[in-house]
């Protein structure tokens, strides 16, 4: 029925497919935000970094903050339980050698890689045991005088790093640093 | 019967009693100025030292009976809002204490905890106030005047707070202070007075300068996201014209030869 | 599956035919889409494609919102502030699902009031019409339960009035609105049975739309002059039609485009304006906000449900016929629902042998009139119930019924209608002539006032 010649029907080609693209567009843009939605909402990204104050915390003592629904372990070790840490060399331990500790990645599991400060004072850890996620007890429990786990008998140094029982792994540490003298931001 | 009494007092308040209580039925009975504010119009956006000063007139003024239940404090280094840096944040959210049901005791509030809620019943929470309050709506109350003034929330929370005639009344134990803007009597006594705080950025703290940026700072608790509202009504209406015009073409095109082959024979 | 004559769909390759003899759904979608449809359709043949893309607005909106909303009379205001504060571009969400339903409810109105302008309900399109009437009474369900959800105070105070309605009825009416509640008054177990019929509702609605869809399909569209597609052969249908793709998708998409843009000018630089203020307050029940309004949409059966206050003569004279029975507020809500009722009814109220309001010289004036009433009932519904506006609403009201059942019945006597052109090609003929030498973009007859 047409008429149109072959510059009138290019024309016409490039209008047909310049709106189906602007429909396709606008299809993609509606999409997107019905995704996004069920990204974490702002709220809850605001709980992936929390600031503790450690000010209170004495030598030996510890806190146990939730952090991401999960339990951490801050401890201000005394210098026994540093030394005791720090005598323990890589080589003897013998389920895990890595230092599981994402602020300084790819270290093995010598004390120095393990705490927070250099000094070893500040040891940061999420409290789940490696095996099947009990908390473990602390404040001196089991055989390192450490840490210990009650479901299957997991026995922790006071570095946190897995000595004997079940479990795979030593205790994980999370993304944490000192702010100023007293704060600890985990995450 | 008691369901019975509730249902008809519901049904008799708009039925038949509604010429009794019409005296009330008016949004707003008292004198709302048509106060200018950044964040108006089409393009308008929030001005961050503003909402700086206001919160400062809040923490000052409101605070003490007021909430903001819905309003975090790590919002307020949020982007397009006062856009405190987050070690001030962190500083501000300090000063107020919030019950931690976890240590089952109050402890200083951090970022991701929300404002406390108001102190007493009498005393509203602010977190929505200037979209709970329409300041004019026009001939018949259609509204209009929104279109042409703004929302009219902010207006006449600045309105209220500058309104207070300097009547008061002592009645049944309590004090009354007359407020144009409300159109009445209200229970809450002035707050705002001159130099009453010296602003961190210099401006002269005036009544009416506090008064704006209050009303600034509580339309932003109010409708934080307003900048992305308008930035995502400009790009949708923009990008739905053009995708129009192009469909508007396209229609044409496609019905070119029917028409043509109607208007041969 | 239409009655008018056009090419099927024939499965070509071996894997079409495969499918084809197991689910024939590829036919049943051409068929569906290749539907041929009267040339001369106006631009007031768009609001279906509007409406339907507004159910699946609030569909997907709706759903993605249930996601972070909680249905809680502690928790619902809060988690509502949750989605306009925390969730990523939640606030715009929620405004569109807001203002999603007065469009919803803008393009049913101009639909239905195009229908009753071309007599599309008229036989045999009435079951057309009546599932059209039940798909705007379960959206106005749906409506009115979404609106309680936010738990701001108009909407506890407005579902405390509404479900306060059934109250009203004599005898069994505290029962009825006991059960409807679950309790002696608008609490927790309404908030939730009402979130889980606002979410059912809609499918109930998209399976009904279905039905509309199939319904009109097997009788044809109506079209501006009201004359029927011819059927002889298919050499003739064709000369009155034209396939629905892609003559009137691209000409409806055009049009949704034109009314999205506006309405996303709405959502992004105005999203409050039709919704009230105090709902930014939340739901208290022992203060009552000083006036309690419905949203726009509800607003002349609001006007109508006012109406009848006791001073009315024919209150008067009911209440006395029933022994008291009939009450000013039991008429005020008969007299509502029967408003809805009379209109639904309309297919066998209008005695008129032609279909186009076009060619009905009396009924245009009565139908202009009906639209002015519904603009004045509907700014009488938003004025107090007092003086000079409840006698308004009354008017209104009287006229309403009147023009269903005195003046359609009627007309159609009385009426001395003008002549209908023979076929829909020749119609369409003289539209496209008539707007020469620049035509628009379709065929337009007459001012249309929605454009």
């Amino acid at each position: 029925m047409s008429h149109a010649d072959d510059n009138d029907s290019t024309r016409r080609d490039f209008l047909y497919y310049a709106t189906a693209g602007a429909g396709v567009v606008t299809a993609g843009a509606a999409v997107w935000p019905l995704v996004n939605q069920m990204n974490p909402s702002a709220d809850v990204e605001a709980l992936s970094s929390i600031f503790v104050d450690v000010g209170g915390l004495d030598e030996g003592g510890q806190l146990t903050v939730n952090f991401l629904g999960k339990p951490v372990f801050i401890r201000r070790r005394t210098p026994e339980e540093i030394e005791a840490a720090r005598a323990t060399s890589v080589s003897d331990l013998s389920i895990d050698r890595d230092s599981r500790n994402p602020n300084k990645p790819g270290t093995d599991a010598s004390d120095e890689n393990r705490t927070l400060d250099d000094d070893g004072e500040w040891l940061v850890m999420i409290g789940v045991c490696t095996h099947l996620g009990c908390v473990p007890l602390g404040d001196g429990a089991g055989d390192f005088d450490a840490w210990f786990c009650p479901c299957h008998g997991s026995h922790y140094d006071t570095a946190g790093r897995i000595r004997r029982g079940p479990a795979p792994e030593n205790m994980h540490i999370p993304v944490a640093q000192f702010v100023d003298e007293t704060t600890i931001q985990l995450g | 019967m008691k369901l019975r009494t509730l249902a008809v007092a519901a049904l008799s308040s708009l039925v038949l009693a509604l010429p009794a209580t019409m005296a009330e039925a008016t949004k707003v009975k008292g004198e709302v100025t048509n106060f200018d504010f950044s964040f108006q119009g089409l393009t308008g956006t929030y001005d961050r030292n503003q909402l700086q000063r206001g919160l400062q007139v809040y923490h000052e003024a409101c605070a003490s009976c007021h909430g903001l239940q819905y309003v975090a404090f790590r919002t307020l280094s949020d982007r397009n809002g006062p856009e405190l840096p987050e070690d001030q944040m962190r500083a501000f959210a300090d000063m107020y204490e919030v019950w931690d049901e976890e240590l089952r005791d109050w402890r200083p509030a951090t970022g991701p905890d929300h404002f406390p809620e108001s102190q007493f019943e009498g005393a509203p929470d602010l977190s929505l106030m200037t979209k709970a309050r329409a300041g004019f709506s026009g001939p018949y109350g259609l509204g209009i005047n929104q279109l042409m003034k703004g929302i009219g929330g902010p207006e006449y929370v600045a309105s209220f707070l500058l309104g207070y005639t300097g009547e008061e009344d002592f009645q049944a134990g309590s004090m009354f202070y007359e407020n144009v803007a409300y159109g009445g009597w209200v229970s809450m006594a002035p707050v705002l007075f001159d130099d009453m705080l010296v602003y961190e950025d210099g401006t002269p703290a005036t009544e009416e300068q506090m008064a704006l940026d209050v009303a600034a700072f509580l339309t932003w608790t109010a409708e934080p996201k307003l900048v992305e509202r308008k930035h995502a009504g400009f790009v949708g209406v923009i990008f739905l014209t053009v995708f129009a015009v192009l469909l508007y073409l396209t229609n044409k095109r496609l019905w070119a030869p029917i028409k043509n082959a109607a208007k041969k024979d | 599956m239409s009655g008018i004559p056009h090419d099927h769909y024939e499965p070509k390759s071996n894997a079409e035919k495969y499918v084809h003899r197991r689910l024939p759904i590829i036919g049943l979608i051409y068929d569906t889409i290749m539907i041929p449809t009267p040339k001369n359709l106006n631009w007031m043949w768009i609001w279906g494609i509007v409406l339907v893309f507004c159910l699946v607005l609030q569909i997907v909106t709706g759903i993605v919102l249930a996601m972070h909303y909680t249905p809680h009379v502690d928790h619902a205001f809060a988690s509502v502030e949750h989605i306009m504060r925390n969730v990523n571009g939640g606030h715009m969400l929620r405004y569109l699902h807001q203002n999603g339903a007065m469009l919803f409810f803008l393009a049913v109105y101009l639909h239905m009031f195009r229908s009753m302008y071309y007599g599309s309900y008229k036989t045999p399109r009435e079951i057309t019409w009546i599932i059209g009437m039940l798909i705007y009474l379960l959206m106005m369900a749906t409506a009115f339960m979404g609106y309680v959800l936010p738990w701001g105070q108009m909407s506890f105070w407005g579902a405390t009035v509404i479900t306060g309605l059934f109250g009203a009825i004599p005898g069994i009416g505290d029962t009825l609105q006991m059960w409807i509640l679950g309790g002696p008054a608008v609490d927790n177990a309404a908030l939730n049975r009402f979130f889980s019929l606002h979410y059912l509702l809609p499918f109930v609605i998209l399976g009904l739309v279905i039905v509309h869809i199939w319904a009109f399909h097997t009788t044809g569209n109506n079209n501006p002059t009201g004359v029927e597609v011819r059927r002889g052969s298919k050499e003739e249908a064709e000369k009155d039609t034209l396939p629905f793709w892609p003559y009137f998708v691209i000409k409806d998409l055009f049009a949704l485009a034109v009314i999205l843009a506006l309405f996303w000018a709405l959502v992004g630089f105005m999203p409050n304006f039709l919704g009230h203020t105090d709902n930014y307050i939340e739901a208290n029940p022992l203060v009552t906000p000083p006036e309690i309004v419905p949203e726009w949409y509800f607003l002349p059966f609001y006007a109508i449900l006012r109406a009848f206050t006791s001073d009315v003569w024919i209150v008067i004279a009911v209440n006395w016929l029933t022994f008291g029975i009939v009450d000013a507020t039991f008429f005020g809500v008969l007299a509502m629902f029967g408003a809805i009722f009379v209109w639904a009814l309309l297919p066998w109220l209008d005695t008129s042998s032609v279909r186009s309001g076009r060619y009905r010289p009396m009924f245009k004036w009565w139908f202009w009139l009906f639209i002015i009433n519904f603009v004045v009932l509907t700014w009488a519904g938003a004025m107090p119930a007092e003086g000079i506006y409840t006698t308004i609403a009354l008017i209104g009201t009287t006229y309403w019924f009147a023009y269903f059942l005195v003046i359609m019945p009627l007309l159609g006597v009385l009426e001395k209608p003008l002549p209908e052109p023979e076929t829909i090609e020749q119609d369409f003929k003289e539209t496209v002539k008539a707007s020469e030498p620049k035509g628009p973009k379709g065929p337009s007859a007459e001012p249309i006032p929605a454009e």
